[in-house]
Order: C-alpha cells, then structure tokens, then sequence
C-alpha cells in the first residue's frame, strides 16, 4: 500500500492503495465516480476511456502510480450540465442504448475531436474502433461525432 | 419526464401520494376471465386484496408519477411506456416520470423482459389506464362547472369546457377525480388522432447515459457492502475437492474464502468465494487461490464432438416431428429438382457489456437484491425457494441493465449472491469479471439443420427442416421434449404452411451437460440462417429472382405489402451487376421483418458489406426512432454472429475468455442501415428481437448473388470469402 495523490476533473484526491491497482478501481471504488465503466480489463473494449493529461487512456490497464500527480478528466469533468458539444451530439442522434459503453464512447470521441475537430469517416472509424458497443450504436456514433464536430465551430 | 432510478413499494408509493396532497391513482390488474381489462383505484385494490399490474398517479401539482414494471436494458421501455400513458392522458411527456417497479409477480404479472414482449403485452390495457385518468378528471371538471361532460375536453394536462373556454388544471381537479368510480369502456383515441404515439420522441433515459449518472448494477453500493468474486469451475459441472486459501488470505482487504455455488437449471455448480471489502483486493485475492476440481467424465466435451453428434442424429434420421402436411418423401421424390442442405450455427456467448453482477443482503427473515436484472419475478420466486422464506419477504431492485439479451433473465448470479452473503451475513456485490462472463454461459446452442426441398414448375413442391442441437425448453431434468419441440419453426413464416403442399418440421434435441439458454431472438436467431438460406437455394433451382419467389409463395396482403416496400426501397429491380443483393425475411415474435443486404468488392478484391435496408412491420408501434435503433443494433448483433465470434470448447471448458478471442463486431465493420417500419392497424409486434434474424442470411444470400459462394457454416470471415 502506498499514498497517491490523482487529480481527477481538477480535484486532488490523496488514496492509499496497491500502486499496480488500474486506475479504473480507483476512480470507481475510492473516489467514487461510477461513469467511467468495468468491461474487459485488458484494454479492449474502451469502456473504461478517461483522459490522462487530454489524451484517451484505457484506466483499466493503466496502474495509479502512472496516473499520479496527471491530469484525470473522467465523463463526470466532461461538463457540469450535459453541454459539452459532444454531450449535446449524442443526445441529438439519440446515440446510447442500454448506455453501458457510452461514457468510453464519449470520452474517445471528444478527445478525437480535439486533435482533430474535422474528422473525415476514417478518422472517425480508426480513433473509435477501440471502443466495443454491444447494442451496435456504431452508425449513430459516426453521426454525433460530426454533429459534435459542428457544433464545436 | 424525469427518470428516476429508483425502486418503490406500491404500499410506500401510495402513502407518498397521499403525503403529497390529494391525488388521483389508477391501476390496473388482469381478471381471472383474462383479456378484460379492469382499471381500478389502488385503495379499492387494497381493500379487496387484488394487486395490480401497474399503475399511476396524478398529484396535486399536475405531475403524473408511473411506476414501471419492465427492465430497461437498451430496449427503451423507460420511453415508450410513458410515450403510450402520456398520450391517452392528454398530458406533455415532460410531465410524467417514471420509477422501476419491484419484482412481484402477483402484482405485475409477468415481469420478465423478454420475447420482444414489453409493449405487445400491454399497450392496450396501459392506453386503458391513460384513459380512465382522463375520463375521470374530464367528469370532475363538468361536475364543477355544472355543465355535461360531452361538453369538455382534456388537452395538455387541462380539462377545456367548450362553450366558456375555462380550463381547469389536473393538479386542481385530482381530489374531485379521485373521489369518482373508474368508468368503464373508455374511449380511445383514432391512432390518425395521435399526438405522442408513432412520434420519433427523444429517450428520456438519455441525458443519464451521456454524463455518467445512470446507475447500473456494477454502480450501485450499500453501505457496509463486501465485493466478491467467484472461481468457478472452468468444466461447468465440477465440483470442488479442495482448496488452498493460505496466499489468498494474505491480500490486504481479503475477508473470508468459501466454496460456494449457484444453481444452473437445478444443477449446483460449485465454486469458491473470495470475499473483500474492496473489489480489486477480491480479484487479486483470486488470483492466487489454489482450487482442485472433480470434473472426471466431462473433459472430452468439445466442439467437434457436439457438431459430430448433432450430425449424426440428423444422418441416423431419428426425430420428434413437429409439424407435417401431405406427405413429404413422396413429393420429394416426385419433384423436377431436388435439393439438400445443411447449416450449421455456433454456441454464442451473450457479452453484454456490463458483465454480470448482483448485490444481495440477507437478514434474519428477509433478502434485498439490486442489479442488472430482466427477470425480477422469476428471481423472487427462486430466491424464496433457495431461502425458504415467503416470496414477498424477498424484494428484488431493479438498476438500468447494461445490456441483457436473455442472459440477465436468468436467476443464477442473484442465486450466488444471495448464497455469499448469507455466509458472511453482510451485504455483497458479487462481481463476474469480463472472463467468467464469456466462458460460463449458458450460452446459445450450436444448431445443425438439414433442410431438403422439392422444385416443380417454379414453385416449392416439397420441404423439410430438421433440427438438431440442444434444446433450451428442456434444460431441467425431466423436462417433457414434446413439449418444446415447437422451436423448430420459429423464424419461419406463416403463409408458407399453406403454399408448400407438402412439408415435414421436426427436431432431434441434442443431451449434453453444456448449459444453454436463450439469445436475442432465441431460436429465430439460428433458424432464419437455415430457412432463409435454403429459401434462396429453392428460387434458384426453380429459375427465379429471390424476391419474386417469395413473393410467389406469401399470399398474404401483410408480406405482399412488406415485399413491394423492400422491393421499392432497396432499388431491387434496378440493382447494378458489380454488387451482391441478397433478400430474406423472417418472423419473429409477431412481428415481420424483411432485409436487403448490398456487399460488393474494394480494389484489394475485399467484400465489404455497402448497405441494409431494412422493413419492419411490427404492427401497432410507439416511437419509429426506437424500432429504428433496435433495428441498427440488431442488425450489428447478428453481424458478430455471423462474421466475428464464436464460443468453441475443448476438454470441456470454453476457448474465448475475453474480447481478445472473442472479438466483437466494431465500428469499422458497422454498415449503413436504412429503417422503414409500415403503418398499419395489426396487434403490436416484437420489436426488440425481430430484426436481427433475417441480417445474416440476407448477408450470405448476398454473398452468393455477387460470388457464387454458398456459406452454410457460421461464423465466416468476410475477409477470407
């Protein structure tokens, strides 16, 4: 055990845990901030997407020693009231379903749009491919992320 | 609206309407005569110790609370019952909010969600109960301007009086109205009149799904709540000859460590408990648990020998028939042209992406569960058996689901929950990781079907579809086979039975240990392969275009106006020559759905799948942009089926444990999916289900058009065709 302090969506939070804890169990279990979700624990579904230092991260095979002292930003920082661009696109296409996977979902897709705010259908799919949705909403991902690139201008 | 993402006791719900202020509260339960429905007062309902399948009620500030007796797992029940109450009430659809009901079977009727059964089941009596409601608040407004009730209208949450133009709202009329007898035989709106219903209304449930706040299984946490993880018996049916906990008990957090198990259709599958106060100390805990298993007699269970198997009752001819009509051989023998053909489907894992998980207290004489659940009744009545304890002392809460599918109606991981924490006597949350969920099943049954045909003069002179694999109806010991053999049809349709003079449907049910169950549109997922493969088989050998010979064979207005629309829709008459079409059409918990599958090659000689146009008619329907999303998602699910995943076994345990083997279909393989659902006056339909079963032989048919490939074996890779 040993103490860590993450700064999660500009607050610091001091935990003492397992440094090789993925930092999807301490989001979820210390700090308490269920958005971020538990899918597969090896990086492959995108469930678990933050944004360490403004780039997506797969948290659940990331230990919380090389998240410490790093910028967090978890679906809970996206906004305070649902007006992030990319938040209003997905409410606009109607995009979740059951809404398990859209927290990864969204955090892949406005960390996309900050690189690049014009994505053409191939940006789109190599920067989304990493993130499973089970309900199959991939057609109207594609469309939010370009409403969402819209809006953003 | 607002949703809450909570549970309430009608009992709780009923003192708090009256806490509120006069209130007006309708529900309504099924008579013992069946179809009548009777909408009552949930008082008059207590008096007379009748329960009631749902109910509402308006307050004195106008708001309209329903109580919701069906998961919400993606499916957008959450919108589309409100949608139907809202529209017979004459009230904004802001106005009314929503909570999840408990499980009580007594009180709600089936709560199982599943069958694509949600709104075919209740949109006549939930349009009843809107009704009723404004009826009565119509009569308490006449009664107070002294004027007829013929001469008053309810619009937008205010009762109109024609002549004068007063409005009265709700809110001010509730007391009045409560006080009336629900009227019978209310009247119901033209659906031409519909205002809310058939409207492409945004889901209320979304704001929730896009900021992190909904509340799943995995999110819920009660105070003092343990975590726990399973090691379970990779063979299914081992049980546990000993364990070695002494390193596992050395992980800081690790509490207790037990041998546990979980019941599986009245089969006890063993495993072994670790239990932590913080789930990650749990999983690690696990992670260095020593457990000996006797699973003797079950490690030569594998793919090949199933497949085997189920070929060779196919081959040997032994059959529980189903369904006959003339006489099949001797047509068959008779015919110009005759055909035969096998299919084969893979057993299939449910992955939805909130592996299961369950929370369970049990106390001296009671047991309180929260999770991802589709079956909160069927859990009840399984958990007061397990404990010996009266159904109503088990109350089971229901979160948002992350996905279903069938998987979460089942009773096993509330069983195991409920049997860790009786142990430990605490709350616990029992976590299956992403593993335990893609190798434990159950999962659907691989299926082989060996279909023959007759062609004479361009029609279909003679069919027979047999089918072997295990049967889902008969998981429990003793369960009576002729009684589920009606699964051989499913996905088939109708109007065949009477154009084929003569057919022959039967199934030959494979006994094996692997537990099976149902899977998004359960046997229509797999039959529709088979029947719409073949279907196209036929038409080929009998000389015509695919979508005419169906034509040919469906005399019914209903598939002649589905096919002309899918014809128009799909540019089938104009399709170009450098693409694939390919058409099927199945029927799936009364609704229909057709699909149109375009494939074609890129430069590299690749196929890639261009476009599905899809026509559903599912009859009476709430919101088209829900039927189309269920749709897209469908189309997607059946898509992994086909190209992408597969559960295989060897030496008795499943191959694919994670999304690393079993690989999900992505956004990079997703095609474009056009959605038409028809306008008609038929009785709701499925709407859930009913599209994915026709995607892949759509897809395989098209495949052939452009190739001349017949794939008969599931999963293929599209990138090897």
């Amino acid at each position: 055990m040993a103490s860590f302090t993450l700064k999660i969506n500009n607050q610091p939070h001091t935990i003492e845990a397992d440094p090789a804890m993925p930092l999807l169990w301490a989001i979820r279990d210390i700090v308490g901030l269920t958005g971020t979700k538990y899918g597969c624990g090896i990086a492959q579904c995108g469930a678990c997407t933050v944004h360490l230092n403004g780039n997506a991260i797969r948290s659940c095979s990331l230990p919380i020693k090389a998240a410490a002292g790093k910028d967090i930003t978890t679906i809970e920082g996206l906004s305070e009231d649902n007006s992030h661009p990319v938040q209003v696109a997905w409410i606009k296409e109607q995009v979740p379903q059951c809404g398990y996977c859209q927290s990864g979902q969204i955090m892949s897709a406005a960390a996309l749009l900050k690189r690049n705010p014009n994505p053409t259908d191939k940006d789109i799919d190599s920067a989304m491919q990493g993130n499973i949705c089970r309900c199959g909403t991939y057609q109207r991902i594609r469309k939010a992320i370009k409403t969402a690139a819209q809006l953003h201008q | 609206m607002e949703t809450v993402n909570q549970s309430i006791s009608r009992r709780k719900f009923i003192k708090l309407s009256s806490l509120t202020g006069a209130a007006l509260s309708l529900g309504f339960y099924t008579s013992a005569e069946g179809e009548d429905i009777q909408i009552i007062k949930p008082e008059t309902a207590e008096n007379l110790g009748i329960e009631l399948n749902a109910w509402i009620s308006i307050d004195s500030s106008g708001k309209v609370t329903l109580t919701n007796h069906r998961a919400e797992m993606g499916q957008g029940s959450f919108q589309s019952v409100p949608q139907i109450i809202a529209e017979e009430l004459e009230v904004d659809m802001e106005k009314v909010s929503i909570v999840f009901a408990q499980g009580n079977p007594g009180k709600y009727g089936s709560q199982v969600t599943g069958g694509s059964s949600t709104i075919r089941g209740s949109y006549k009596k939930l349009l009843h109960l809107g009704a009723s409601a404004r009826e009565m608040l119509i009569e308490a407004a006449a009664n107070q301007w002294k004027v007829n009730k013929a001469d008053c209208y309810a619009e937008n949450g205010f009762v109109i009086n024609k002549s004068s133009g007063k409005k009265l709202g709700y809110g001010e009329l509730v007391a009045e109205a409560s006080k009336l007898t629900p009227p019978k035989n209310v009247p119901l709106k033209n659906p031409k009149e519909y205002k809310i219903i058939r409207k492409p209304l945004p889901r209320q449930d979304t704001p929730a799904k896009v900021n992190g706040k909904a509340i799943f299984g995995l999110d819920k946490k009660l105070p003092g709540m343990m975590y726990a993880v399973v090691e379970r018996s990779p063979r299914f049916i081992g049980k546990v000859k000993s364990f070695d906990d002494s390193t596992t008990k050395k992980i800081p957090g690790v509490k207790h460590v037990f041998k546990t198990s979980r019941e599986v259709f009245d089969h006890q599958f063993e495993g072994v408990a670790v239990v932590a106060n913080n789930l990650w100390a749990a999983i690690q805990g696990r992670k260095v648990l020593k457990v000996e298993w006797d699973d003797s007699g079950f490690e030569h269970y594998n793919t090949e020998q199933l497949y085997s198997k189920m070929k060779d009752q196919l081959l040997k001819g032994e059959l529980i028939s189903y369904k006959t009509m003339g006489n099949f051989s001797a047509a068959y023998e008779k015919a110009e042209k005759k055909l035969e053909a096998l299919y084969e489907t893979p057993y299939e894992s449910h992955s939805c992406m909130e592996p299961l998980n369950c929370i369970a207290h049990v106390k001296e004489d009671s047991c309180e569960i929260w999770g991802p659940i589709q079956g909160p009744d069927w859990i009840q009545g399984d958990i007061a058996k397990a404990l010996n304890l009266a159904p109503e002392k088990i109350t089971v809460n229901m979160t948002f689901l992350g996905g279903g599918f069938g998987r979460k109606a089942f009773t096993d991981y509330p069983y195991e929950a409920v049997m860790i924490s009786k142990e430990i006597k605490a709350p616990v949350q029992v976590v299956w990781t992403r593993e335990d969920d893609t190798t434990l099943g159950p999962f659907r049954p691989g299926m082989v079907y060996q279909c023959k045909g007759g062609v004479t003069k361009g029609s279909i002179a003679a069919f027979e579809t047999r089918m072997a694999g295990q049967n889902m109806g008969t998981q429990n010991p003793g369960a009576d086979k002729m009684a589920y053999n009606d699964n051989v049809v499913e996905g088939f349709l109708e109007p065949y039975f009477n154009s084929i003079p003569h057919y022959s449907f039967g199934d030959t049910p494979l006994e094996s240990p692997m537990p099976v169950m149902w899977w998004r549109s359960v046997y229509s997922s797999t039959n529709g392969f088979a029947f719409e493969s073949f279907i196209d088989e036929m038409a080929l050998a009998a000389d015509k275009d695919p979508l005419d010979f169906r034509r040919q064979h469906l005399h019914n207005p209903r598939y002649q106006d589905l096919i002309s629309k899918l014809e128009e829709v799909s540019g089938w008459k104009s399709r170009g020559k450098n693409s694939g079409y390919g058409v099927a059409i199945t029927e799936c918990f009364s609704s229909i759905v057709g699909e149109v599958v375009k494939v074609s090659k890129n430069a590299e000689g690749k196929l890639k799948i261009n476009k599905v146009w899809v026509v559903m008619d599912c009859g009476w329907y709430v919101n088209p942009d829900i039927i189309a999303a269920q749709v897209e998602g469908s189309i997607v699910m059946a898509l992994g089926a086909a190209t992408k995943h597969a559960t295989h076994f060897a030496e008795g345990k499943a191959v694919e444990r994670n999304f690393d083997t079993y690989k999900m279909p992505r956004i990079t393989d997703t095609p474009e999916v056009e959605v038409h659902v028809m306008d008609n006056e038929e009785k709701a339909g499925g709407v859930g289900e009913p599209g994915l079963p026709p995607f892949t032989p759509a897809l395989t048919n098209a495949i052939f058009d452009l190739t001349g490939k017949r794939i008969r074996v599931l999963p293929f890779n599209l990138e090897e065709v």
